[in-house]
């Protein structure tokens, strides 16, 4: 039982990272450390840690503009992650990036990616690739539901499945579509049933319970890596805070926020490691003091980083002008 | 030997030496290609590496991104670059995007290979020429053979370069007949080049407005005016470079292209030549350009649409008569 509570105290820990770290941020991009856009994934932390999870260090993620979470779950370095933000060249994409486009070859993290449903067909290339290279690798595609609209969602899920490939879909229902509502937006409100439109197999999970995550994760993946190809999990989960941080939150009322509040993924794993009787609160200030230390690390990682020469700017744009591939 | 075929030869060559190559498109395999350059390589290569699509550009686009960033050399082919807008985000947002967004550590060689061009009675949808409007976009190269050699060479460059390619093919091109050297490979995609040489003025243009051009310089020949023929080949990065060194020895500038008129490949050309060769030219350059109008369907109205020898011709005339 011991591993058990053990992996629980990390899942614990990561979606600490996140929550502790997005706070920071916000904190930052009041002050103008941060700027441009800034989506911050608060609420949504069970479904990035569960998720990944049930990934192995040589699959692909590709990702969405709300991406820190699923950086930081991946193992990116809260310091590179923040550097970046703060538009430092010591930053997972060298400053090129910021917030939205979080990039890291060592974990096969293949960016954020901020426009919606754009990452989609990439990620069917990324497992086209492993196909007919024989690589048992699994890509996995977050989006969101505002993604399922757009016809790049649709050309995927066709192409996938006629192909069988190994790519796991992991939809992330946060109910809105930055503000237009899921049922304001799609005549068919269950999304499981357009992949299984296409035959992808499908399940819904609740995103804001990260065990149930993971295992339907586990269990996803399970599916992409035999062979079977691709598999589509949609994780109905909640964005507590506003879309970005110019967003007056006009299209919602205060009273689902605090009704969905009351599911916070954290305090509900609290509550598991609870049970029976077992006492955490030593546990969780342990954890607390240990991710406080690491972003104040990643923030002074950040206000130490350097700035890119303005010489280099025409770097990265052709591979012979400079760049590292 | 036909330039369809130069196309083939190059794509079935670049199959049999990597194994990463592989085609994906709308119908190139059991149909053979939609201007059956692909005719007969699903027999050769089977159906993973002749791989039909659905008509989904959007997806399969994007998927050949994806399969470049997961280690294979593919190419995708579009069927018009009318099609290739519904691939638009794919290119632009994702291919040209990719090595920049991610400091360097990701650069995507796919290769995107598209029919261009009027000509064939095809209307507004199929027959316009937007390769002027992907030369704008920094993080892609756009290549525009009008050769066989070119046709050929070029996309066997095109598989060894790291970053993304599109190919223009003129689809009138795909008939012509020429030869190919025995030993032909890949070509350098780097300069432009001269494929007349003249004294009089210099008709800068690319694809099939270069053969048009060549017949009009022959024409103008015969009249006592000997004009050089620059063919672009590569419309991003330009060589600015031959270009001014040809207008420094003709002091005069006519540029031929399909596209439209405003803000096309004409006008960044133009531009160039004002910044670097304004006192080497003895007259105003002038650009003689797709008319700006959807294509229409009558053939003499096509035909009026586009630049022909009849009008390069008297272009070139209005050019070298004028004074500076």
């Amino acid at each position: 039982m011991n591993g058990v509570r053990e992996h629980r105290l990390e899942l614990l820990r990561q979606m600490l990272l996140i929550r502790r770290f997005e706070e920071k941020c916000a904190e930052l991009y009041t002050q103008q450390k941060i700027r441009g856009f800034l989506h911050l994934y608060i609420g949504e932390e069970a479904v990035g840690v569960g998720v990944i999870q049930s990934l192995r260090p040589e699959d692909a993620i590709v990702s969405t503009y709300r991406e820190h979470g699923h950086a930081l779950a991946r193992g990116i370095s809260a310091g590179s992650v923040m550097a970046e933000m703060f538009g430092k060249q010591e930053g997972c994409s060298r400053g090129r990036g910021g917030s939205m486009h979080l990039f890291d070859a060592r974990t096969h993290f293949y960016g954020g990616n901020a426009v919606v449903g754009g990452g989609l067909p990439v990620a069917v290339g990324l497992a086209l690739a492993d196909k007919m290279r024989n690589q048992p690798r699994v890509t996995c595609c977050f989006f969101g539901d505002g993604a399922v609209a757009e016809g790049e969602f649709h050309e995927s899920m066709n192409l996938s499945a006629l192909w069988k490939l190994p790519v796991l879909f992991v939809c992330e229902n946060n109910r809105y579509a930055m503000g237009t509502r899921l049922d304001v937006s799609h005549s068919v409100t269950d999304l499981t049933k357009k992949a299984a439109a296409y035959c992808v197999p499908a399940a819904a999970v609740d995103g804001m319970d990260v065990l149930a995550v993971e295992e339907a994760a586990r269990s996803a993946a399970e599916h992409v890596r035999s062979g079977e190809g691709p598999f589509f999990l949609e994780c109905r989960t909640y964005r507590f805070r506003a879309h970005s941080m110019y967003d007056p939150e006009l299209y919602r009322d205060k009273a689902e926020v605090e009704e969905w509040k009351k599911r916070d993924p954290i305090p509900a794993l609290i509550r598991t490691l609870e049970t029976n009787g077992t006492k955490v609160d030593a546990d969780v200030a342990d954890l607390e003091r240990r991710v406080a230390k690491e972003i104040d690390e990643a923030i002074a990682f950040a206000e130490a980083g350097t700035w890119e020469p303005v010489e280099d700017l025409l770097r990265f744009v052709y591979s012979d002008k400079g760049s590292s591939t | 030997m036909t330039y369809r075929d130069a196309i083939r030869e190059a794509i079935r060559k670049a199959l049999q030496a990597d194994d990463r190559v592989f085609l994906m498109g709308e119908d190139v395999g059991r149909y053979g290609g939609c201007y059956a350059v692909s005719k007969g390589l699903l027999a050769e290569f089977g159906p993973e590496r002749i791989r039909d699509t659905p008509l989904s550009e959007s997806a399969f686009v994007g998927a050949g991104i994806g399969a470049s960033l997961g280690g294979m050399r593919p190419i995708v082919e579009i069927m018009t670059c009318n099609f290739s807008l519904l691939a638009l985000d794919q290119i632009v947002n994702n291919a040209a995007t990719f090595l920049h967004m991610s400091g360097g550590q990701f650069n995507v060689p796919v290769v995107i290979r598209m029919a261009t061009g009027g000509g064939r009675q095809l209307a507004a949808q199929h027959s316009h020429s937007l390769e002027g409007w992907y030369a704008h976009i920094p993080g892609i190269k756009v290549l525009a053979p009008a050769t066989l050699e070119d046709a050929h060479g070029m996309l066997l460059t095109a598989l060894r370069d790291p970053d993304p390619v599109l190919i223009f093919e003129n689809a009138l091109l795909y008939n012509m007949e020429g030869e190919l050297a025995a030993d032909a490979g890949p070509i350098e995609i780097d300069h432009a080049r001269v494929r007349r040489p003249g004294r009089d003025i210099s008709v800068i243009t690319y694809g099939n407005s270069l053969w048009k051009a060549l017949e009009a310089a022959k024409v103008l020949g015969e009249k006592g005016i000997e004009a050089e023929v620059v063919d672009l080949r590569t419309l991003r990065p330009l060589d600015d470079r031959t270009l001014v060194e040809s207008v420094s020895r003709t002091h005069r500038a006519l540029i031929v292209d399909e596209g439209w008129r405003s803000g096309g490949i004409s006008a960044e050309v133009s531009a160039r030549l004002m910044e670097q060769a304004l006192y080497d030219l003895d007259a105003p350059v002038e650009r003689l350009c797709g008319a700006e109008v959807p294509m229409p369907y009558a053939a003499h109205m096509e035909a009026a649409a586009i630049p022909q020898v009849a009008t390069i011709s008297a272009a070139v005339e209005r050019v070298v008569a004028s004074h500076g």
